[in-house]
């Protein structure tokens, strides 16, 4: 008896267009909120917002997994890494709103990816705003780890779920539209940015009436480069993406290899937000519209990258 | 012409808790329970048939009392208390049966409100952080109750496409804690253990059990057609409810978990139905506030909730056993509600004897 079901119900007469779709924000409004509003309080509700029922909660888990004293730990840790391994520095990190919701927008690359911790720990240490963080929901479905990255402001990349983050609660969300395309690619393949998901990240932010942020990294390739791909059918026995053979195990061996980053200098640009101009809340956007737009943040960033590569003397030392 | 309302699962928690609530609103002639036990709560205007929900039956009794609007709360969505085939026979079939009685033709309905469950979403990782109403489920459902769930409510569908005429409510309920309602979670709790997934504390959604029978109450009475999500404010991890309840954490492995549970299930440890294996590793949130939106107000937060049934549990073990019950004697019943010798209030939302 499976059957698809159930769209909206209600009879004739019901009021099913009126929550049928997202609602409409007028644009004043939609400006008035994200000044008055400050990273995790979330949106008042109803018309006149009733009196604050008791809450009695003991941690500040949010209602994404992400508790902020657990990233400040966290912190603590990526700190050392921060400063001290990859001695990250930024450009242009005015580039990032200080209000208002955006999607960030960077390249990936490395085994372990060490792109999103430090991009997220340099936003959140200087500019005090919450950064999550959005990946492939297959971390959720990992024990401990799922667990971890949940509590550090990591979310499954559901369309849903960027959307109330971004346009309800105006947070800043990172996002890697090359996904793992770019975290399994060989050393040899470093720095060409690979194909940017389908546009739907475009989508996103228009949907939500956020800018696009976009990020070009440098080092996080040779943070954990990829020599060699074991087939993939160990992967897939294994329950993972991909399953690499890095140089860092072959620097470190096996176990602390797949521990430990090699100790690249790590650059990253902040460009300009790209604002889209179209009215927020579509049911859809023209599928080329998307595409171009999407490209052309490729594009972008593609040139940034080549233009940091072509001013650094040493992968190492920057 | 005042309201005619029949509440099916008259014996559940919900349906007797519902239709007393009903009984001190004015504007309602009749309120009607039907139930295959006796109503666990004491009721003075409402009429209790002792009656299953086949077919022949039920449109019989909605042939013959003329009512407008039927409360479907018999949905069950605990699957310890029977197995999977009473179960669709309760739920599915149930459900069948009765709307096939509210939408025969003539037939006087003209409201139709179902007690859903957000088991209807499921539990998945691919799951998106909060469903609101119009997201379907990500993932096809995976136990019996789930599937239960996911037919009642196309049947719903379906009785909504074929009578447009009736106004059809479903509110679907996140997990409901309260002082008297008893789950597999307020089991748990009861015994002061929580079974934990180990690396995992999935973020949960609690609606107390006053605000249930409010919500059910607001779409009754002001007839708010449409599908509601209720659940309380907020949701907070797993760890947190052990803490809240101050209920020790029974850790479970992430692999083989059922099998590891098997035996402290059957000792009698822990109850950990299948439904729960999901939602303890990947919890489950929805979007409350469509219901808002339309004037309900909660009383309590998911997290208010958990507090609100802790406290009760304190003070039963500090009064020492369980309160007095109520239990149905239906010649006591019979005599309160029709022997001329009982002299009734006169309250405006008072009706005749033999209404």
């Amino acid at each position: 008896m499976e059957r698809p079901i159930s769209g909206p119900l209600g009879g004739p007469g019901s009021d099913v267009s009126s929550d049928g779709g997202p609602e409409v924000a007028p644009v004043g409004e939609r400006e008035q909120r994200s000044s008055s509003l400050v990273a995790v309080i979330p949106p008042p509700i109803g018309p006149e917002a009733p009196e604050p029922l008791e809450d009695p909660r003991l941690s500040d888990v949010d209602r994404w997994g992400r508790s902020e004293s657990a990233r400040r730990t966290a912190r603590k840790l990526t700190g050392l890494y921060y400063r001290n391994w990859f001695r990250v520095e930024w450009e242009g990190m005015e580039n990032v709103p200080l209000e208002g919701g955006a999607l960030l927008v960077a390249n990936h690359a490395g085994a372990i990816p060490a792109d999103a911790p430090m991009i997220i720990h340099g936003i959140e240490e200087e500019l005090h705003r919450p950064v999550y963080g959005l990946a492939d929901y297959w971390f959720r479905s990992i024990p401990f780890v799922g667990l971890g990255w949940s509590r550090g402001g990591g979310v499954a990349a559901h369309p849903d779920n960027a959307h109330r983050l971004l346009g309800e609660e105006e947070q800043l969300v990172l996002v890697f539209p090359e996904g793992t395309k770019a975290t399994s690619k060989q050393y040899r393949d470093r720095y060409q940015l690979r194909r940017f998901g389908r546009g739907g990240f475009v989508e996103t932010a228009m949907r939500a009436g956020v800018p696009v942020v976009p990020i070009a990294v440098v080092g996080n390739e040779e943070a954990m480069p990829i020599v060699a791909r074991l087939p993939s059918g160990f992967a897939k026995a294994l329950g993972v993406p991909y399953l690499p053979l890095t140089l860092n195990h072959l620097v470190f061996g096996p176990v602390l290899g797949t521990l430990m980053w090699l100790p690249a200098k790590f650059r990253i640009r902040v460009l300009p937000p790209i604002h889209f101009d179209v009215e927020p809340d579509q049911e859809r956007y023209p599928r080329s519209r998307l595409i171009d737009e999407a490209e052309a943040i490729r594009q972008l960033l593609q040139e940034n990258l080549h233009d940091m590569l072509r001013n650094r003397r040493s992968p190492w030392l920057g | 012409m005042g309201r005619r309302i029949l509440v099916t699962g008259l014996d559940s928690f919900w349906g007797a808790r519902f239709a007393a609530a009903l009984e001190t609103e004015s504007g309602i002639d009749t309120i009607l329970g039907m139930g295959t036990g006796a109503p666990p709560v004491a009721l003075e205007r409402t009429e209790y048939v002792k009656a299953d929900q086949s077919y022949s039956l039920v449109s019989r009794i909605v042939r013959a009392t003329a009512v407008d609007t039927i409360v479907h709360t018999f949905l069950v969505v605990d699957s310890t208390t029977m197995s999977s085939r009473k179960l669709h026979e309760a739920n599915v079939i149930g459900t069948m049966n009765l709307l096939a009685a509210a939408g025969a033709p003539g037939s006087s309905v003209r409201q139709l409100v179902v007690k859903s469950s957000t088991l209807y979403y499921g539990s998945s990782a691919r799951d998106p952080q909060c469903f609101s109403e119009e997201t379907g489920p990500v993932q096809r459902p995976r136990t019996s109750l789930e599937r239960g769930i996911a037919e009642v409510e196309a049947l719903v569908h379906d009785f909504w496409l074929d009578n447009p005429e009736v106004g059809v409510t479903v509110l679907r309920f996140a997990n409901v804690l309260g002082s008297d309602i008893s789950t597999p979670i307020t089991r748990n709790l009861g015994k002061g253990v929580l079974p934990v997934i180990a690396g995992f504390d999935p973020l949960m959604q609690f609606v107390e059990e006053g605000d249930v029978v409010r919500a059910l109450e607001m779409v009754t009475l002001r007839q708010l057609p449409g599908v509601y999500n209720v659940a309380g404010e907020g949701a907070l991890p797993w760890s947190e409810v052990a803490r809240i309840a101050g209920a020790r954490r029974l850790y479970l492995p992430p692999v083989m978990t059922s099998r590891f549970a098997a035996p402290l299930r059957r000792m009698g440890l822990i109850e950990l139905p299948s439904e729960y294996l999901d939602l303890l590793r990947f919890g489950r949130g929805v979007d409350n506030r469509k219901l808002v939106e339309r004037g309900f107000r909660y009383d309590f937060t998911s997290a208010g909730a958990v507090q609100s049934f802790t406290r009760a549990r304190r003070l039963r073990r500090a009064v020492g056993g369980s309160l007095p019950r109520y239990s149905y004697e239906a010649d006591v019943e019979a005599f309160f509600k029709h022997s001329p010798s009982v002299v009734r209030d006169p309250r405006p939302s008072g009706v005749g004897a033999d209404s």
